[in-house]
């Protein structure tokens, strides 16, 4: 079930992304900023862990999971360190996600050149 | 012609979006990618991994195809079709930072690929870390009162 | 700004090198060159439209027989920032070069200026050439080219190509007969993906002033040939006109007939190497054939920079207009 879950939620969340695109004048980036600010938001009121348990990567895949790793990062650094959590948590937690993003990026940039489309 | 007349004019020549067909191409497309993640967040937890963990892993992952997908010319092939479906998981974020670097490789290792690499997702972690900052400081003001 | 010619100079040669997707459509045996190779053997794009406009002007010269030093002036331009392509192009060359930039109605553009010059005699030649490639375009304009995006319907596909075309005061036929230098017109579309409904405007405007300057009526003419509106944009120009009372039955837009229905390309192409390189491959060799007499070709333009539209500034576009007939016209 979890499987199932994981690809009706995922999806879901892709369709809204869709309908911004289609029925708004929002540009790509916009749509991503906006994603993450308010899994962000839903993470901080606490529905975000609920859709978490049972939609799983359903959930963490689309990029407001990104925005959830950043609430609950500087939760946690917060709890921790206190004061200086709130500048150490949010960076801290997506460092992973964004790290492989530039390594990748670098590695790809070295072996392969611009293609043309058609 | 004024321009508002013209602007009624201009929406009734201009073909719509399907917008049927691309929430069904973001759905499937999308559903996929998130199905792939949950695959390899059951693997990683099967080695071991905690979930938090797991989580992580499957992200770098997910990351590492993307990579693979745009370098070999076969992201936005996809893309073309699934729209939001290949830009709303973290797969997009990882199309965004990979395409510009090798795009921009033709100026230089430091003035094309590292300068340009964040040119579309950077505003995903500039708004992404104020707003965990303003959440930070109303977290941390609710703990002490 | 109507110009009516007093010697009518001819276009005694043309010449149009093309890349990969434009191979692959329906004009592909019409070129003078295709590339399976959009990057042309070299190693950035900018290199590789520089390469395609060289290849251009040496099947130009060769048509001729010319050397390089038979040339007395060059004019031209693509869509790079600075129009680079053109500029280094001219690098091997060596010609005395007029550097133009009016976007994609470049070609046009070009071919008045060419005129004027040879018609007033201050050289008996001149070419005119405009370019664009689809790689320099979109890395410029848009995104990266790897990265994944949904086309909106309304979207255009900027050609891979470079037209060029030699403008000679003695020739047997297609005589460039009169001109009209479009004024910018803005009817305040913004959406950068809707260039053809942004452009249209300027079109109408143009023709009708051309129409109106000329004393002539849209049907004398065999066609009326458009440069890059697409599909919403050729509708658009119709409809404007027909609230001027103008009919235009003998249309065609040069973004329409490059691709076929398969190669999705939603509302057509555009760049200035559409126009170009389709007036140089379909319509000039018409000429020779006798198979047309009298045309109106019509390239539009839309004078953005990704600057100016991030800034949220509608698009203001122009469009220039050629008349060339296959005879020189009788005074009366």
């Amino acid at each position: 079930m979890n499987y199932f879950w994981a690809f009706v939620v995922g999806g879901a969340l892709c369709v809204i992304g869709q309908l911004l695109i289609d029925l708004t004048k929002l540009t790509p980036a916009r749509i991503l900023v906006l994603f993450v600010v308010s899994g962000l938001v839903l993470s901080a009121i606490g529905v975000w862990d609920k859709l978490a348990d049972f939609a799983g990567a359903g959930a963490t895949v689309p990029i407001m999971g990104f925005g959830h790793t950043l609430a609950q990062g500087v939760e946690e650094a917060i709890k921790q360190h206190g004061f200086v959590g709130i500048f150490t948590g949010g960076l801290t937690a997506c460092s992973g996600g964004v790290s492989a993003s530039l390594i990748f990026g670098f590695l790809a940039a070295l072996i392969t050149k611009s293609k043309s489309q058609s | 012609m004024d321009k508002k007349n013209y602007a009624e004019m201009v929406k009734r020549y201009s073909p719509n979006s399907k917008i049927f067909s691309n929430c069904l191409w973001a759905f499937f497309v999308g559903g996929t990618i998130c199905l792939i993640g949950q695959i390899l967040t059951t693997l990683y937890m099967k080695m071991h991994f905690t979930i938090s963990d797991a989580r992580l892993m499957t992200s770098v992952s997910l990351v590492g195809l993307s990579a693979i997908f745009t370098a070999l010319g076969w992201y936005h092939k996809i893309a073309k079709r699934a729209g939001a479906g290949t830009l709303v998981p973290i797969t997009g974020f990882a199309n965004a930072v990979v395409s510009p670097a090798i795009e921009f490789k033709s100026e230089g290792y430091i003035t094309g690929v590292a300068s340009k690499m964040f040119i579309i997702a950077g505003p995903v972690i500039v708004y992404g870390t104020l707003a965990s900052v303003i959440y930070g400081v109303i977290y941390w003001m609710s703990r002490r009162f | 700004m109507y110009i009516k010619y007093k010697n009518s100079p001819s276009i005694t040669a043309w010449a149009s090198v093309v890349g990969k997707k434009e191979s692959e459509g329906p004009l592909a045996h019409l070129f003078d060159e295709c590339s399976e190779d959009d990057y042309f053997s070299k190693d950035t794009w900018e290199k590789a439209e520089t390469e395609m406009q060289t290849r251009c002007i040496n099947h130009l010269l060769h048509k001729k027989g010319l050397s390089v030093n038979d040339i007395n002036l060059f004019m031209g331009g693509d869509l790079c920032n600075q129009i680079t392509s053109t500029a280094f192009s001219m690098r091997d060359f060596g010609f005395p070069f007029l550097g133009l930039y009016n976007a994609c109605s470049t070609m046009a553009e070009s071919m008045i200026i060419a005129s004027c010059m040879v018609d007033a005699g201050y050289t008996d030649n001149a070419i005119a050439l405009a370019s664009s490639h689809f790689c320099t375009a979109e890395r410029q304009y848009r995104t990266p080219l790897d990265y994944g995006g949904k086309r909106t319907p309304t979207a255009q596909w900027t050609v891979t190509g470079c037209g060029s075309v030699l403008v000679q005061s003695m020739g047997k036929t297609s005589f460039i007969n009169s001109a009209q230098i479009g004024a910018v017109v803005d009817l305040g579309v913004t959406d950068t993906n809707n260039m053809g409904a942004a452009m249209a405007p300027a079109a109408a405007d143009t023709i009708k002033k051309y129409l109106k300057n000329s004393n002539t009526k849209a049907s004398d003419y065999d066609l009326i040939i458009t440069g890059d509106l697409g599909e919403v944009g050729s509708a658009l120009l119709k409809d404007l006109l027909l609230k001027e009372n103008i009919v235009l039955d003998n249309h065609i837009d040069c973004g329409m007939v490059i691709y076929d229905e398969e190669q999705k390309v939603q509302s057509g192409a555009s760049g200035c190497g559409c126009s170009a390189s389709v007036i140089a491959a379909k319509f000039l060799p018409e000429f020779e054939k006798e198979k047309l007499n009298n045309i109106l070709f019509i390239a539009t333009g839309a004078l953005l920079s990704p600057a100016t539209s991030m800034q949220g500034e509608s698009i203001p576009c122009i469009a220039h207009l050629v008349n060339i007939r296959s005879k020189k016209e009788t005074k009366k």
